[in-house]
This record gives structure tokens, C-alpha cells and sequence, in this order.
């Protein structure tokens, strides 16, 4: 993996724990709830982990497929899906659909995970997994993996997802406390952009990525 | 076409929607009585500042007849902004209108000429049938993942079906953006069998119903038999939103006969709210009860707790309809009440007495009542004061308030029969706004459309422009 995609992989993961779709506002509304910060942070690292299964599991498949089918065909066919499913967010005005504030916290990474899932967070990564992927089966300098085989694609995989999501984490975490803290709720009226609609762009553009770079 | 920003009538939370500017506009409900012409949404003028303020400044007729149109809902409201599956980009855009009388559904685009809605879709009532099991939609609230459409009949009773148990009535959910019906809200119904209002602690992840009758108890008027017999609507209902479950009935004693609108306390943290029983069969007084957890926990069982009585006014009997003449008094025949959004007022329609009051309900076990007007009545006919000479038959029956608090609007129709059975020579048709604060309560002069104004329809619910006290409800405190 390249600093290049590194870079990338980070700002993904800061861009999705910005959303507030993906978990801070939650977090924020439990804390807010009991008027407790405690609950605020309890709920940051079920949200993380929920997003992580997601993306993780996404990781994995393609990073195992790469194993056993040609690069090129993983890249064109993961480029494929991504733009469809991006123009497909796009253009629809369907969204998650969810009742339920009461939530322990593991049913709470269990929401993240279907809410990261529903929005194709994992999938938003592949032009990323596959050249992560690239660099261990070619045995290059950057090689993150253990060797030419499931296991490299395993550890690389596993390397995608823990560096997203930290990058994820970290992001979701600071603004759910400055919103808690510092801004209050009303910062949404003015500041939330509609995300939803970069991020389907986002998508479009990775799929694009993958499909001129296979 | 979603927004970029999140729609500026959506509110966090209800502090934040109290500081929402002033409604320029309100739509109001009206209905043929003679079901002859079509139904219409009237346009109302709220500015004061504007040189038609107080008159109908719009009107779209509904491409049916027949349909009495009650209630309305909006597609999009706060609630967008719920944290589970925020989609605040959204637009507040269409005014969801059920025909309780022939179960049609219209949505109503008020976007491009707020003062000239068109009518964007209608939902025929085979299709609530079919789907949902119900008929007679009645109320609409805008929830977090679809629209809640409180029905008072089952399928059989809608018009042209097959007859016989017109119940049971309940939710349909619909599609907030094909407006198609998705199908019945319930998975468990548990003991409930009549319908009227739904709302919920939406934080706490309860709704709950009310009671009023099946279709064919209520259609022709109040059927005596059946109110002495005290076969209608006295429980509600608590439910689990998550599991869509029945969880608790709790009976607030047959005597107390129509339990009707729920006003849930706007502050998410809150597990408390207010309901109206229209009369109690053995003294004829109305009464307000608290509905709330037990021991004041957050898990505990649900229980209700009578707050306020409102007594009947002793009247000659020749002063009174066929219907109530035996009982030599008026009964206030609470129909309505509404909550502001700060959760501080609560405002009582007493429909029969003709008396719209004002109670403190800072403490809501402990109402104060710190204002009321006298208008229309069934024995005191008291006029607004901006036509002293004009007596008013019906009296203060759909009450709003605005989101800041600071203006009231009452209609005066309740239900065609019925407004039939209690004023019967005529209910007529007036609005009322009146102007709330700590320093009073009293009726602005300058707004009274009344009889013509309204071309002859009988006018019922309003709807502030922008969301008002019974329009939304907030994730967040």
C-alpha cells in the first residue's frame, strides 16, 4: 500500500465518522438523553465496531476473491457494482429505514453495522482494498502482508478496515463531543450538508477509480 | 429533489422549534355538510402585517364529494432528524388529508403557491382495504421511518365492503415518499379493538392509542343506547414501537365514556402526557387525565390519573337538543385539547359549553387553570367580540397553537352528525385566533372568518404553515 492510498484510506474514514448518519448524532442524542457524557462515549466504540464488522466484511470478500481470481476481474467487477449502487444512492430518495432509540449497546454496533452496510461504506473502500491487495501479491516494498496467499489477503484486509476505522473513530469521537460540549444540536439546522449525496458521488468516483486503474 | 440543508422547519429539539418564526399562513380542513359539492383545503391569511390577514386567501376544492375531510397530517417533520435513520433533506412539503367518511387519503403540494395547494396524489380506499385491513383514516403523524395513519374501522367497513364487524380500527403505515400503503402498523394487537388518535414518546420507543368507536358507533351521531350502555372507547393503549406490540391497556373506568386526543409531552426525556374524555355518563362532566409511568420510573407499568374535571352547566331543558334534553344540564363535551410545545399549556375545547381554557400544566399532575374565553355554546350561543350582535352557534372545538406558544386558532365543527345532533339548527362555521402569553388570553379582533367567508363549508382541523404544537416531535431535549 502505497502513502498515497494510506492518505486515502484515513480520509475515507474521517469522511464517514463525520457523517452524522453514521453514529456521532446517536451517540450524542443518548448522551443527551440522560444529560450524561459517559453515554455519549460509551456509545462511540459499538458504533465503531459496528461499522468496522461492515467494512471489514466487505474487505475480506474481496480481498479473498483477489486470491483466487485475476486482479483485473475483481477491480472491474468491484468498479462495476460501485457505480451502480452509487448512482442507484443518488438518484433515489430511499434511505435507511430504522425505530428505535432504547438501544444496549451491543444491538447499538449491531445498527452501525446495517447502517454502514445500507449506505456501502465497505464498498466506498475497494479501489483501496485492491491496491492494498495489489502491493502484498506483488511482494512489493510496501507489502503489508504475510505471502502470496489467503493469509496476506486476510492481514491486508484486516490492515483496510483497522486503519478506516480508526481514522473513523477518532472523527466521530470529536465531533460528537464538540457537539455535545461546545455547539449544541443547533449547528445541524445550519452545517449538515447532505452527505448522503456527496457520499453517493463518492461512491460513483471510487468505482470510476477502480474501473481506470484495473 | 432532496435539499442540500436540512429542511428549516425541522427542529432538533422542542427548545429550539419555540423559537420558530410566526406562521404566515393556516390550512384549514372544511367539509360539505350536504356532501353535494367537493371538500376544499382553505388557505387562511396569519400575518398580521398583511392586508388580507384573517381571510381565506386560497381554496382547493378536492376532486371528489363526500369525503369530510377531519384531519391532516404533514409527509416530513422533525422527526426526520431522529438519529436511527436521519433523513432531514427531505422537504415539508405535502399535507397528508384523509376523508374520514369515505376512508380517501389526498396529499396536498403546497410548495410551489403555498396559498394554492394541488392535489399531488390520491389514495383510493381499496387500496387502505387491501393493504392495511383499515378504513376511516383519521389521524397522521409523520414518523421516522413511514406515516402513521390512525384508521377508526377494519376493511369491512369501508364503504361498499362486505358489512358486518366494522372493526377492528388501528395504524396503516404508509411510504413517506411513494405515499403508497406499506400495510398494517400492528403485529400484536393484544386486547385493542377501538381506534381514534396514536402518538408516542418517540425517544422512549412507545406509542399509544386511544379510543373513540368503530365506524358504524359513531357515523349517524351518538347513539344513545350505546353511550348509556358505556360501549364506547374508555382505555389506552401502550405499545411497543420497536416490536409494533401491544404492551398494556390501561382503563380509565367505563363511566368515562370517549377517550380521545393524546398530547404527549414534547420533551423527549418526558414519559407523560394528557388525554380527553369527552363525558362521564354518570354526572356528565368532561375530564382531562395524565397518562404516566407508575412510581415516576422510566420501566415502571403505565397507569392514568384524572387531573382536571370540568362539571356540566345546569340549563333548561328547552334550551337543549332532543338528545341531551332529559338531563336538564350542558355537558362541556371536551373534544379537543392541545399541549404547547414547551410542554407548559395545555388548552381545553369545551365544545358544548362553548369555552375554550387555558391550564398551567408546569406541573402536570397539578393543572392550574390561568385563562379562559367564552364562545358559541349550545345554551349561551356567546358571540366573538369583533361581531357582539352575531350569536354563534358550535363552539371552540379544533384547537392549534402555534410553535412558539404565543397564538391559539380554534375552529368550531366537530363531526357532520353530530355537529347535527348538538347544534341542530345549524353549527355554522367560524375561526377564532386568540393571543397567549403570561399576561392573558384573549381573542384578537381582527380575526373572525365566519359563515360566508367559507362559502358554506363547515370548517375543522388547522394546520400551521411550517409545523405547530401537534405537527412534530423531537429525538432530542
Amino acid at each position: 500500500m502505497t502513502d498515497g492510498s494510506l492518505a486515502a484510506l484515513v480520509v475515507l474514514g474521517a469522511f464517514h465518522g463525520l457523517n452524522p448518519a453514521m453514529g456521532w448524532l446517536f451517540a450524542v442524542a443518548r448522551g443527551l438523553q440522560e444529560r450524561s457524557r459517559t453515554r455519549v462515549v460509551q456509545a462511540l466504540p459499538a458504533i465503531a465496531a459496528g461499522h468496522a464488522a461492515s467494512v471489514g466484511a466487505v474487505a475480506l470478500l474481496v480481498a479473498l476473491t483477489r486470491s483466487v481470481v485475476a486482479a483485473r476481474v475483481v477491480a472491474v467487477a468491484g468498479g462495476v457494482v460501485l457505480v451502480g449502487f452509487g448512482l442507484w444512492r443518488l438518484l433515489s430518495s430511499r434511505h435507511f429505514r430504522w425505530v428505535g432509540m432504547r438501544l444496549s449497546l451491543p444491538q447499538l454496533a449491531g445498527w452501525s453495522f446495517l447502517m454502514s452496510s445500507a449506505h456501502g461504506a465497505g464498498l466506498m473502500l475497494l479501489p483501496l482494498i485492491t491496491a492494498s491487495g495489489r502491493g502484498a501479491g506483488t511482494g512489493g516494498a510496501h507489502a503489508h502482508g504475510l505471502g502470496h496467499a489467503a493469509g496476506s489477503a486476510v492481514s491486508a484486509a484486516v490492515f483496510v478496515t483497522g486503519v478506516h476505522t480508526l481514522a473513523m473513530f477518532a472523527t466521530a469521537g470529536i465531533v460528537a463531543l464538540l457537539v455535545y460540549d461546545v455547539l449544541g444540536l443547533r449547528v445541524l439546522r445550519a452545517a449538515w450538508l447532505n452527505l448522503d449525496r456527496v457520499w453517493a458521488v463518492a461512491l460513483v468516483g471510487a468505482g470510476a477509480f477502480a474501473l481506470v486503474t484495473a | 429533489m432532496p435539499l442540500w440543508k436540512p429542511d428549516p422547519t425541522f427542529y432538533a429539539s422542542p427548545r429550539d422549534a419555540v423559537s420558530a418564526p410566526p406562521e404566515r399562513l393556516a390550512y384549514v380542513a372544511a367539509f360539505d355538510p350536504a356532501a353535494e359539492r367537493p371538500d376544499a383545503l382553505l388557505v387562511l391569511d396569519t400575518d398580521p402585517d398583511s392586508a388580507s390577514y384573517g381571510t381565506v386567501v386560497g381554496r382547493t376544492d378536492l376532486p371528489h364529494t363526500g369525503d369530510e375531510l377531519h384531519h391532516m397530517g404533514w409527509n416530513a417533520c422533525s422527526s426526520a432528524l431522529c438519529p436511527y435513520a436521519p433523513h432531514p433533506h427531505v422537504e415539508r412539503r405535502y399535507l397528508v388529508a384523509p376523508g374520514l367518511r369515505s376512508s380517501r387519503i389526498y396529499f396536498l403540494d403546497v410548495k410551489d403557491d403555498p396559498r394554492s395547494p394541488t392535489v399531488a396524489k390520491v389514495l383510493e380506499p381499496e387500496e387502505l382495504a387491501k393493504r392495511a385491513g383499515y378504513s376511516r383514516p383519521h389521524t397522521v403523524h409523520c414518523g421516522p421511518e413511514g406515516l402513521y395513519v390512525a384508521s377508526l374501522g377494519g376493511a369491512d367497513g369501508w364503504p361498499g365492503g362486505a358489512g358486518g364487524d366494522d372493526g377492528p380500527g388501528g395504524i396503516a403505515l404508509l411510504d413517506h415518499d411513494s405515499f403508497e400503503v406499506l400495510g398494517r402498523w400492528e403485529v400484536d394487537r393484544g386486547p385493542q379493538h377501538l381506534a381514534y388518535d396514536a402518538w408516542w414518546h418517540i425517544a422512549h420507543d412507545v406509542l399509544v392509542t386511544s379510543e373513540w368507536g368503530t365506524p358504524s358507533m359513531i357515523e349517524d351521531g351518538v347513539v344513545g343506547e350505546l353511550l348509556l350502555g358505556r360501549k364506547y372507547g374508555h382505555a389506552l393503549h401502550f405499545w411497543d414501537m420497536r416490536k409494533r406490540r401491544h404492551v398494556q391497556r390501561v382503563d380509565l373506568g367505563d363511566r368515562h365514556q370517549m377517550a380521545l386526543e393524546l398530547r404527549p409531552a414534547h420533551d423527549p426525556t418526558r414519559q407523560y402526557g394528557f388525554v380527553n374524555v369527552v363525558v362521564d355518563v354518570e354526572d356528565l362532566s368532561s375530564s382531562i387525565w395524565l397518562w404516566h409511568r407508575e412510581g415516576g420510573g422510566k420501566d415502571g407499568p403505565w397507569t392514568a390519573t384524572k387531573v382536571v374535571t370540568i362539571p356540566a352547566e345546569p340549563a333548561p331543558a328547552d334550551a337543549l337538543p332532543p338528545v341531551i334534553r332529559p338531563f336538564g344540564a350542558v355537558p362541556p363535551l371536551v373534544t379537543d385539547i392541545d399541549l404547547s410545545v414547551d410542554d407548559r399549556r395545555l388548552y381545553v375545547s369545551c365544545w358544548g359549553t362553548g369555552v375554550l381554557k387555558r391550564y398551567d400544566v408546569t406541573d402536570p399532575f397539578h393543572p392550574v387553570e390561568d385563562g379562559s374565553v367564552r364562545i358559541g355554546g349550545i345554551v349561551n350561543r356567546t358571540p366573538h367580540p369583533a361581531a357582539p350582535d352575531v350569536p354563534l352557534s358550535g363552539g371552540p372545538q379544533m384547537v392549534e397553537v402555534s410553535r412558539d406558544g404565543r397564538r391559539v386558532y380554534v375552529t368550531n365543527s366537530l363531526y357532520r352528525a353530530w355537529d347535527d345532533q348538538f347544534y341542530p339548527d345549524g353549527v355554522g362555521a367560524w375561526m377564532a385566533r386568540l393571543d397567549s402569553s403570561d399576561d392573558g388570553f384573549g381573542f384578537d379582533r381582527r380575526f373572525f372568518p365566519h359563515g360566508d367567508d367559507f362559502g358554506g363549508l363547515r370548517v375543522h382541523q388547522t394546520r400551521l404553515q411550517g409545523g405547530d404544537a401537534s405537527s412534530d416531535s423531537y429525538c432530542y431535549p
